[in-house]
């Protein structure tokens, strides 16, 4: 099988800018947003809100540390602050700060992880946000967000203001298809969302492996198998109850997500899946530091597309 | 929605001895203030039998000076948006902070006696969520100053005039996250912020300057675009001085030059009494000189 291109492919769309639109509408509306950044004005897509609310800009420069020890402070002089960096450098260099700093006092600070995943591509493994989910997933208190299209970014950004909780939310560079359904709520956190319904296997997935697992479930509908296609849009707290349904009703989960397969969706999923009703799973996502290539190749390298989520669910039920 | 205070909305936020009061006399009332404060500390870690008393007796006076005569804080309403903001970096200190705290009237000061009791709100170190008049956790060390930047840029933001307090360790600024803050403040400015370095000249191993040398620390922080005043550390008067006096246009460093232990003399500037407790004797011992 290969992936040979679909013709009239669906548009896509970069969810920065659905996330900086959606910023400045909220400014506009609330002068307690406010944004901070590391130097990222630009690729955090803050320019706009740059022009229209320059003091509201707060840009300490290269400074990951100091960065998200002052979101804590605004929030603690009354402010919305929305901390952003790109994912590996905001996560990664900050994470005491963002343990103790943001999530440890509770602060209601909004931390998000620009170009997540492995959207840097060619500029390699110091440039990836691999980790993310496995680091802040262990720390308590701390919602995980992770947009797979852009309404749903939109909607977690409305969200997210109000929160009167911390969380990390994934503002995703790689282009992405709408996913979410005519009509439909596009986010409401903590809950996932049956984007397919099937009985044969389940496929759970986020960010922008969701419109890969949706792919994939077109195949596999050929070969007789209807596949239930669940986005996992908050990583935690993890919907249980949609996991264990499908867990129930299927028999067989295979998970994908553009992160480490330790301790992230994957090995969220199969906690609550070995808790409460146990079936076989195959956790896909990024097993190693990547070699050079761009976004969409290091995908299929390591079989985040729709032939590598097709293989694993026929594989699981072939056991 | 906006930030605009509510009327009256700086009732009680006051400090307990007044600005006008004769600086002699603030003097004193401050400095036997501070003797209940170390008593209280002694009587906490001999109990509990775990703390830092060195630190807690070297930041003693700056804790006192702060929270009695400068801080409008108002421990009937600990969340005030208008209060002072004062940040305990060096968090290990939490004996001295809780003693204070509970002195000014931010809890009862009974509770101390459960100080790391389990379950006890009294942890280790500070919980703003546990503790009233605790405005942010700390432990790990370089945490402090860039929260207190943030709160200090949130007044500006707010065109409000409450000030933020940020109190360190000297070890603690081997900690680069420091000087992303420093640097920062210099950059913006931030004439409403002091960070007070309890300058005590010993690490929990060694002599600062014998692990990771931090002079010329007045220097350094002026590098960085700082006002900074240097003060004996356990002066009131001057204390309050260097706190109070205006900076415009930068934010202040009070180098508070301090001696670690300070007070009881088998402690004061002795390495191994960062974390050592005393024992029963020893107690008794402190008590009678911390009068």
């Amino acid at each position: 099988m290969t992936n040979a291109p679909i013709q009239n492919p669906a548009p896509t769309f970069d969810c920065r800018v659905a996330f900086a639109e959606t910023l400045i509408e909220l400014a506009k509306a609330d002068e307690r947003i406010v944004a901070v950044c590391n130097d990222s004005v630009g690729s955090s897509n803050l320019v706009g809100f740059q022009k229209l609310f320059p003091e509201r800009l707060v840009n300490v420069g290269i400074a990951e540390q100091n960065m998200v020890g002052v979101g804590a402070g605004l929030a603690n002089a009354g402010f919305i602050p929305f901390v952003c960096g790109a994912g590996p450098f905001l996560t990664g260099r900050a994470l005491e700060q963002i343990k103790v700093d943001v999530a440890y006092n509770g602060f209601p600070v909004v931390l998000c992880g620009m170009s997540p995943g492995m959207a840097y591509g060619e500029l390699g493994p110091t440039h990836h946000s691999i980790e993310d989910l496995s680091w802040l997933r262990a720390i308590d208190g701390l919602g995980i967000v992770v947009p797979a299209d852009p309404a749903q970014t939109i909607a977690a950004v409305h969200w997210a203001a109000k929160s009167a909780t911390p969380c990390y939310i994934r503002v995703g560079r790689t282009k992405v298809p709408a996913v979410t359904p005519e009509g439909a709520e596009a986010f409401a956190f903590g809950r996932a969302d049956v984007l397919r319904r099937g009985a044969d296997v389940s496929v759970v997935a986020t960010g922008a492996m969701v419109s890969r697992a949706l792919a994939a479930a077109d195949v596999l509908a050929e070969q007789g198998l209807n596949t239930r296609v669940i986005n996992v849009s908050t990583v935690k707290p993890l919907d249980e109850a949609t996991i264990i349904a499908a867990a129930r009703e299927t028999g067989a989960i295979v998970t994908v997500e553009e992160a480490a397969i330790e301790g992230g969706l994957g090995a969220a999923v199969a906690e609550t899946v070995v808790r409460n009703a146990p079936v076989p799973m195959r956790i896909l996502g990024v097993t190693s530091f990547a070699p050079t290539g761009t976004a969409a190749f290091l995908f299929d390298h390591f079989g985040l597309n729709r032939d590598g989520i097709v293989a694993a669910a026929l594989e699981l039920k072939s056991r | 929605m906006g930030l605009a205070p509510a009327v009256n909305a700086k009732a009680g936020l006051a400090p307990p001895l007044p600005t006008t009061m004769d600086p002699a006399e603030r003097a004193q009332s401050l400095k036997a203030q501070a003797t209940l404060i170390r008593r209280s500390v002694v009587e906490m870690i001999g109990r509990a039998g775990l703390g830092h008393i060195g630190g807690d007796f070297s930041v003693s006076d700056i804790l006192t000076t702060l929270f009695f005569s400068v801080l409008r804080v108002d421990p009937t309403a600990p969340n005030a948006p208008l209060r002072d903001r004062f940040i305990l970096s060096k968090g290990h200190c939490a004996a001295a902070l809780y003693s204070t705290l509970a002195m000014r009237g931010f809890f009862p000061v009974a509770e101390l006696k459960t100080f790391i009791e389990p379950l006890s709100r009294l942890n280790g170190h500070p919980n703003r969520r546990k503790v009233s008049g605790v405005e942010a956790n700390t432990g790990p060390l370089g945490h402090g100053l860039p929260i207190g930047v943030g709160t200090a840029i949130g007044a500006r933001l707010a065109k409000a005039d409450w000030r933020a307090f940020v109190v360190l360790g000297d070890g603690e600024l081997q900690e680069g996250s420091n000087w992303e803050a420093a640097m920062c403040a210099g950059h913006q400015g931030l004439d409403n912020l002091v960070a007070v370095v309890d300058r005590n000249r010993l690490q929990q191993g060694a002599r600062t300057e014998d692990t990771n040398r931090l002079e010329p620390l007045g220097d350094r922080w002026r590098a960085f675009g700082w006002d900074v005043v240097t003060c004996d550390g356990h002066d009131h008067a001057a204390l309050y001085e260097a706190f109070t006096a205006p900076h415009p246009g930068k934010p202040r460093c009070v180098i508070a030059n301090t001696i670690k232990g300070k007070g009881v003399s088998f402690i004061e500037d002795r390495v191994e009494w960062h974390h050592k407790v005393p024992t029963q004797e020893q107690i008794e011992l402190a008590l009678k000189e911390l009068v």
